[in-house]
């Protein structure tokens, strides 16, 4: 049987960049003024993802993410990098959900392409730093979860061997399927996009985004299915209104204050001359010295 | 999170040049691909896209992987260990990357495992690749031997060594021995049938980049007893058949992480490419002119590495109160190199251009015959790609290596630190005029185009073409140019003496360069109004110029190489 690896992926505002338009009046993120990129947690897990697959033959990579037609483009992106097929959900009435109906509907959803082996997803996304999505999902499904995955320390069709990063040192567990992964930006960087695959992937468009575009390349679309991205509504997760969108969603944002950090990550430096190199190349690039 | 393609937007002016149309047809015929590959464009638009796209996967990798470990390559450099050449930490990440990114085979058809990209996205790669660590272009642009094993090579040779081509293992192209620099038909090392009829190599070769290639094109002499190029024939070494000795890597100037290798072939077997005897003659002559373009791309890449440092460090360096850019001596400096940087460019793309065209009809050529009309067109197309591309060698390099001389001025003291990326540039910029053909050697071979006119039609096919009015003053002052560059081959030629031919030869090839360029520039203006400050200043500076040499031309007199020719007694 097929090796199911579903990736949880969003489409986030790129809050890296941020200029001063970036906030309304009200507190809100003005995503109009941000570009929309895929979460950069969520490109390490679809490169953690992808080593599975390399590992384990017979295996695929499924793409979901909730959002706007235009987050379409996070499933293009994934097949460009590797991935197999993706699913959209995307439909009205989960606009506003918090990480409570957010974790319902992904649940949903996961339990749709069900037998997974694994569901891995960023540790959290850049638009909330909640870290709270993955696992919420994992106990909606009932499955076990690893938690700020680093990397890939073995898999095979019984088990995956997962190494750890935590605040003050690095753990490696172990986990049968089905599990729950979240993956820390300290993981590899995602693999880049192929040429080919992007060539080949290039004209996948969802149902949605299709009614607004362009119907150019509809002949080939027909001709290869896997240029359909499939869409799932709320009907088709035979979800229940009331536990989602705003109205499923508890958190409610009260107000939004500037803060100004004073302790940022640490980092700990081993007395090695790559990390002293790594800790001069930082002083010299944010120009503390130099 | 820069990217290299998408932050210069002459780029994208060059990708979708009019002429595009009708070198991706050619190169698509008929767009048959796409029932059989499911990445190959259904039609021209699709086709562009695709470029489009795959350039932007370039210029992120280049930005993002290639620029960031450019410094720690250099320093680094590859090292010998148990004769094998490693490379450093951030090249061999870099290849990796590439590879993952499916960015070799670009220009090799598509039965091949390669993209059939048309030579513009190809060239536009190399360009870049070389802006974000020019000794990296030499081990990634050397996938371009691939193209001579393509055209020579028969369906054997392509089917077993082009696939591997395109999953990313590398090349080399093995000419050059310790007797045999400029001179290739001094080459010894002995190619020899056995007693089986398979090949055998056996020899040095020298200053050869990426010696330890997986794949190698190696220029041997099959011929015993002969000594000049008839004897000399073309082959192909394997790696994997460990016959071959790295003797050493080189200590360069620059490009340092580039190996060039010392390598000893001893008893080395061998699979011949094409016919023998042939080697010289067609081979390596079709394998330099790729080069030559390759080079041009790579002088291209450091210019422009070299002016965007230089213009970054006098927006930000104050002295004297305000930013040195706003100092005309420094400005000055800076808009030449932004004007040599787009005439070399320009020069780049148009020369691609034109080889792109001909090898197409080349491509076609093998699977059917061509009509009068494509054959016509096919001459042409090839004429013109053998004088362009010694001039762009030339130029090109030229410009790299005074974009970097100047980039360290503009710098000043701190330039000639190790502390900023414009020292690295100025090492690596000064190989670009010397290998694949010094610049000496590229006037040799462009002045055949002054004096049997090749390069007068050329300036002639750019002056009758279609400009808007507010630019023909422009066009009225190449005229003028044109007429003195005329009038001065003229009068070298009246001299009727063949050495002074030769000495004043790279004056006219360059006066000639100098209007080529310049019309260039303008039909790039005539497209896009942003070309228009580097055209009015690169006119200015090319109308200096050609009167100086000029002068020169019409002062000297055949008794005046006696005063130079006191140093050769």
């Amino acid at each position: 049987m097929i090796f199911r690896i579903v990736v949880l992926a969003k489409q986030v505002p790129d809050t890296r960049n941020v200029g001063k338009d970036a906030m309304k009046e009200d507190g809100t993120v003005n995503r109009a003024a941000l570009p929309a990129i895929f979460n950069p947690e969520d490109l390490n897990a679809l490169e953690l993802a992808l080593q599975m697959k390399d590992q384990i033959p017979d295996s695929e990579v499924v793409i979901l993410t909730m959002g706007p037609f235009r987050a379409a483009e996070i499933i293009r992106e994934s097949m460009y990098r590797g991935a197999d097929k993706g699913y959209l959900i995307t439909d009205r009435k989960f606009a506003g959900s918090d990480t409570l109906a957010t974790s319902y509907a992904l649940s949903l959803a996961v339990k749709k392409l069900m037998p997974c082996d694994v569901v891995i997803a960023g540790r959290q996304a850049i638009d909330g730093d909640t870290a709270q999505v993955g696992p919420q999902t994992a106990e909606k499904l009932h499955i076990p979860q690893i938690t700020y995955a680093e990397e890939l320390v073995d898999i095979n069709r019984e088990s995956v061997t997962i190494k750890r990063r935590l605040e003050r040192g690095v753990e490696v567990v172990q986990a049968k399927f089905p599990v729950m992964i979240t993956v820390h930006s300290s993981a590899p960087d995602c693999r880049p996009r192929n040429a080919k695959l992007t060539m080949k992937y290039k004209h996948a468009r969802a149902t949605s985004e299709l009614q607004e575009a362009d119907s150019k390349y509809n002949d080939l679309r027909n001709a290869r299915p896997y240029l359909i991205i499939n869409e799932w509504t709320v009907a088709d997760l035979n979800a229940d209104d009331a536990w989602l969108g705003l109205g499923g969603s508890p958190t409610k944002v009260k107000k939004i204050d500037n803060v100004v950090l004073t302790h940022k990550d640490a980092t700990v430096m081993t007395p090695s001359d790559e990390d002293i190199d790594v800790l001069m190349k930082e002083l010299i690039a944010s120009h503390v010295i130099g | 999170m820069e990217n290299y393609y998408s932050d210069n937007p002459c780029l994208k002016h060059h990708l979708n040049h009019p002429l595009m149309k009708r070198i991706v047809d050619l190169r698509e015929r008929d767009y048959a691909d796409k029932d059989v590959y499911d990445y190959a464009p259904v039609d021209f638009e699709d086709a562009m896209d695709s470029y489009e796209k795959v350039m932007e996967i370039v210029g992120e990798i280049c930005g993002d992987v290639l620029a960031p470990s450019a410094e720690a390559n250099d320093h680094d450099g590859p090292q010998l260990i148990n004769n094998e050449v490693i490379y450093a930490k951030g090249t061999a990440e870099a290849h990796q990357k590439l590879i993952a990114a499916g960015l070799y085979g670009l220009a090799l058809p598509r039965c091949y495992g390669g993209l059939n990209f048309s030579l513009i996205p190809y060239v536009m790669s190399a360009e870049i690749v070389a802006r974000a660590d020019a000794g990296f272009s030499n081990i990634w642009g050397l996938q371009d031997c691939a193209e001579t094993i393509l055209e020579f090579a028969n369906d054997e040779v392509k089917a077993a060594f082009l696939p591997r081509v395109s999953k990313g293992e590398t090349m080399a192209m093995v000419l050059t021995e310790p007797d045999a620099g400029s001179d290739l038909q001094a080459v010894q090392l002995k190619a020899t049938l056995n007693e089986n009829g398979e090949w055998r190599l056996n020899g040095v070769k020298r200053f050869i980049t990426n010696g330890d290639a997986h794949i190698a094109l190696v220029m041997a002499r099959s011929e015993e007893g002969t000594k000049d190029a008839r004897g000399l024939s073309l082959f192909v070494y394997d790696r994997k058949d460990k016959a071959v000795k790295i003797r050493r890597i080189e200590n360069k100037l620059g490009i340092k992480g580039s190996p060039t290798c010392e390598m000893v072939f001893d008893n080395a077997p061998a699979v011949l490419v094409g016919d023998r005897r042939m080697g010289l003659i067609k081979y390596v002559m079709s394998l330099m002119n790729g080069a030559r373009l390759g080079v041009g791309a790579q002088s291209v890449g450091i210019a422009e590495a070299a002016y965007r440092e230089a213009l970054k460090y006098a927006h930000e360096r104050e002295q004297f109160g305000k930013p040195i850019i706003r100092f005309p001596a420094v400005y000055e400096m800076l808009s030449l190199m932004r004007a040599k940087t787009e005439a070399a460019r320009s020069l780049l793309y148009e020369t691609a251009r034109t080889i792109d065209i001909y090898k197409s009809y080349d491509a076609i050529a093998h699977e059917r015959k061509l009509e009068k009309e494509e054959r016509d067109e096919q001459k042409a197309f090839s004429r013109k790609a053998d004088m362009l591309t010694p001039i762009l060698k030339l130029m090109a390099s030229e410009y790299s290596n005074q974009n970097a001389y100047d980039a360290i001025q503009v710098f000043g003291g701190t330039g000639y630190m190790k502390d900023f990326p414009v020292e690295r540039l100025y090492r690596d910029a000064r190989i670009t005029s010397i290998y694949e053909g010094t610049s000496q050697l590229q006037v040799v071979a462009a002045i055949r185009g002054v004096g049997n006119g090749a390069l007068l039609n050329i300036i002639k096919e750019y002056e009758n073409s279609e400009i808007p009015e507010k630019l023909h003053h422009l066009r009225n002052r190449l005229i003028t140019l044109t007429e003195k560059y005329q009038e001065a081959v003229s009068y070298a030629q009246a001299l009727e003496n063949e050495e002074a031919w030769d000495f004043l030869a790279r004056r006219m090839v360059e006066m000639a360069a100098n209007i080529i360029m310049g019309y260039l520039l303008l039909l790039d203006a005539a497209r896009n109004d942003y070309y228009s400050t580097s055209a009015h200043v690169f006119l200015k500076k090319i109308e200096a110029e050609n009167v100086e040499k000029s002068v020169c031309i019409l002062n000297f007199k055949s008794e005046d190489l006696g005063l130079y020719r006191v140093c050769a007694e």
